[in-house]
Order: structure tokens, then sequence, then C-alpha cells
């Protein structure tokens, strides 16, 4: 399973919310690779993703995609990011 | 770059910034300050927000600026600005920014450790108000230091 951590600059706040990805999904038990990218990598990651992780300001940027779109208000707020992964992923 | 080890330089407490732009270059300026980045970086950071929208306000009351890996980033490295009154970035959950961290980073890797252990510190949701009401750089290295690095 692969999940994208999509930011503008793939730098600093995408890599933020793949660690806290990641430690969400240590809470629940679930393997998973996260790539943190930028929205010029974006199309070329998703293509095999299953969920994308995007801030509600970037969601436009998402072009069509087979993914879930899954939108995190606070990136460090590991209670919201289990409780969204486990109703993307479930 | 450990986030104990910031230098006094990059610390900027009580700031006033009359508008989002303003918060932004000031923290350019403290990573300047550090000999982190040169003056370019700011403008760049500043137009990352005006491409794609505030979303670097990443939790209630707390900004990351950054921008991608340039000429103008001399050295990995982190600045932390408080503001003296919360300012307004357009994000539709978390303002208004009390706190603006900076991040330069000179490639898309090998910066996993500070994230890690930003991601540490910010976990506990007191962090931010803990550091926006900091008034020396010490207390706010004492709310950074809650980081425990990761083996």
């Amino acid at each position: 399973m692969k999940i994208i951590a999509f930011c503008g600059a793939g730098i600093g706040t995408s890599a933020i919310l793949k660690v806290n990805a990641e430690r969400a999904l240590a809470r629940l038990g679930i393997q998973a690779d996260i790539e943190a990218t930028d929205i010029a990598g974006l199309a070329v990651a998703a293509e095999d993703a299953q969920v994308i992780l995007a801030s509600p300001e970037l969601v436009k940027f998402i072009g069509k995609t087979y993914a879930d779109v899954v939108v995190i208000e606070n990136y460090f707020d590991l209670d919201e990011l289990t409780r969204k992964l486990e109703i993307a992923l479930g | 770059m450990r986030l104990h080890e910031l230098p006094d330089d990059v610390f900027v407490l009580g700031a006033h910034a009359p508008d989002w732009r303003s918060a932004v270059r000031i923290a350019g300026d403290a990573l300047v300050a550090g000999g982190v980045t040169t003056d370019a970086y700011a403008e760049r950071m500043v137009q990352v927000v005006e491409e794609f929208g505030a979303y670097i306000v990443i939790a209630p009351g707390l900004a990351l600026a950054h921008a991608r890996p340039g000429p103008d980033v001399l050295h990995d490295g982190l600045a932390v600005v408080t503001l003296d009154e919360p300012v307004v970035f357009g994000h539709p959950h978390n303002d208004p920014v009390e706190v603006v961290l900076a991040l330069a980073v000179t490639s898309n890797e090998g910066h996993v450790t500070v994230l890690a252990e930003l991601a540490n510190v910010f976990n506990d949701p007191m962090a931010t108000t803990a550091i926006a009401q900091a008034t020396t750089v010490e207390a706010v290295r004492a709310v950074l230091g809650r980081a425990q690095p990761e083996a």
C-alpha cells in the first residue's frame, strides 16, 4: 500500500506529515509506504497510491486521481491522522 | 542540525508583524542572521504561500515557512519567531499564527532528523502556546529540548 504526503515545495510540511502519518499507521498496526512529494511530483507519485494526504489549502491542486484524498487540518495531531487514516484504509 | 543546538541568532521573540508577509520575512531575516541563507530566501518563502496558499500553517497557531533548496541556502537551518500579536495567514482552521518556524535545507534529503524532532515537540498540543509565551531564548530551547532524538 502506498500513501502520498503532499505539499507545495516537497520539503518541510510534507515531511512532517509523513513522519506523523507513519506514527498514526503504527498505532493502527498498518504497513504502508509513505512518500512525501510536491506538486510537480504528485501525478507520477499518485499513480499507484491508495491515499493522498494534504492540507485543505492544497486539495485544489490535486488533479484527477483514483486515490482517496484525505484532508488533514493539524499535521501534528496524531488522533486526527489516526482517525482519518483508519476511515480511508478501513 | 538539532533543535537543541540552534544558535541564539535564529531566535526572534515578540516580533511585531502587521501581516503574514512581514512575519515570514522576519523569520527569513533570522535565517540570514544565523548564517543559514542569503536575503533572497525570505522572498522565496513568501512566494510559496502566494502560489499555494496558507498550507504552511500546519497546526493551530503554528506556521512552518519554507521553500525549495536553492543557491540562497548556505546550510540546513531553522529559525524560530514568536509574534507579539497573532497574524492571520488565511488558513481555514489553524489561524491566527503565533509562532513562525522557517526551515531551509540544501537538499531534499538529510533533514529527516530535525523534522522528526519537530514532530516530537509539536505532537504536544501545548508546545506552540508554550513557545509563544516564552520570554527568553532559553525558555524556547527548553520546549524544543523536549524532543527525544530517535535512535
